[in-house]
């Protein structure tokens, strides 16, 4: 793993500063970005633990629905009586993927936010757009099993390989995002993924 | 920050060095060898501690991100001359041909005993609510983040089955 300076704010606001900049990353439950940074596909020069913000709760919304914080671990959305009983669907696509271990810690926003599996963006040896922008794309003309079949590109047919966010997509959820800058949004989880298009690289809004 | 862990009961000061993942803290920093490391990718479970409770892949962690944290190594979990009911169990029924995946199992299924009785579902729950079974479909499901190339699963069932039913009747 390449070295790197790891900071762990304890406010929101103290996080966005750190996090501005396209050499920092976000971690939190770090199952797929410890990953991929052991891969060498992701080399961050600073990683920011966000595992301070709380955000860990999940909380009755006004209009009757359920509000899930981003450090959520998918054992506790999946095993929350309310989404068990109201949101069965949920429980029953994070308990169908991964294992107890890594339920355990990855967590809703991390989940939402994990990179393709594709072997040729896990391949640092191997071309890829979307880890090296302009490299080309192994899996277009190599084994591409598990690989997209539509809205795939000339430049990339990686997948997203999450389960939750189908689940999110049928009910509907949106995504509460803070951007550095302070302001605020939200996203409909169906379109927080991005499509490789012509910039395979973005993989969704952020 | 402050940089305490506790393994075993015993206060450890953290490394200094972002990179040290838990597994490596564990097995170099301080010789908990019982810990393995197998794939170092999360698929095996060879890893597997129990941290506040909850089992998790000891090498995809940052060991720098564990401060005040409770962690439970198999070596904290019994000894040859007092081991606990899992391990008594394993060399029972025989519950591993080389052994390497074994820590990794027993810590895995000394935690997931204690899930079911906390009523978590899993993949292989009819339903979500209600008393959770320590069935051998459950015990596989359950089970599947820990491998074992040498297959013992069968034993290795058996030997988490029997102590799942001395807790029944206990």
């Amino acid at each position: 793993m390449r070295p790197f300076d790891l900071q762990r704010p304890d406010s929101l606001e103290h996080a966005r500063n750190l996090s501005t900049g396209e050499t920092a990353t976000l971690i939190a439950g770090g199952t797929n970005l410890l990953d991929l940074m052991k891969l060498q596909v992701e080399v961050p020069e600073r990683v920011v633990a966000i595992d301070r913000l709380g955000m860990n709760e999940i909380q009755a919304t006004e209009d009757g629905g359920l509000r899930i914080g981003a450090l959520v671990t998918n054992t506790a959305t999946a095993n929350d009586a309310r989404i068990r009983s109201d949101y069965p669907v949920l429980a029953r696509a994070i308990l169908a993927g991964a294992t107890q271990q890594l339920r355990n810690r990855a967590t809703t926003g991390g989940n939402l936010c994990q990179r393709t599996r594709c072997y040729y963006f896990t391949n640092i040896d191997q071309p890829c757009n979307k880890r090296e922008p302009g490299s080309g794309c192994g899996a277009i003309e190599g084994i591409a099993r598990l690989h997209g079949v539509l809205g795939t590109s000339s430049s990339c047919i990686a997948t997203y390989p999450g389960d939750m966010a189908v689940a999110m997509s049928a009910l509907d959820a949106t995504v509460e995002i803070v951007s550095a800058d302070g302001s605020e949004r939200s996203v409909p989880v169906r379109d927080f993924h991005l499509l490789p298009g012509d910039t395979p690289w973005r993989d969704n809004v952020l | 920050m402050p940089d305490t862990i506790t393994i075993n009961g015993t206060d450890h000061t953290l490394p200094s060095d972002p990179r040290v993942s838990l597994l490596d803290f564990l097995r170099h920093d301080l010789g908990l060898s019982g810990t393995k490391k197998g794939c170092d990718h999360g698929q095996c479970g060879a890893c597997t501690v129990i941290v506040n409770g909850m089992r998790i892949n000891s090498c995809l962690t940052l060991a720098a991100l564990h401060d005040g944290d409770d962690v439970t190594t198999i070596e904290g979990l019994g000894t040859p001359e007092n081991p606990s009911a899992l391990q008594a169990a394993f060399v029972e029924h025989d519950g591993y041909q080389c052994g390497y995946c074994t820590p990794g199992q027993i810590c895995s299924a000394t935690a997931m005993l204690d899930e079911i009785k906390a009523g978590f579902a899993s993949d292989a729950s009819e339903s979500l609510d209600g008393e959770m079974e320590a069935s051998a479909d459950e015990i596989r499901e359950r089970m599947s983040g820990n491998l074992c190339r040498c297959g013992a699963y069968a034993n290795i069932v058996a030997a988490i089955r029997d102590v799942a039913s001395q807790g029944e009747t206990a």
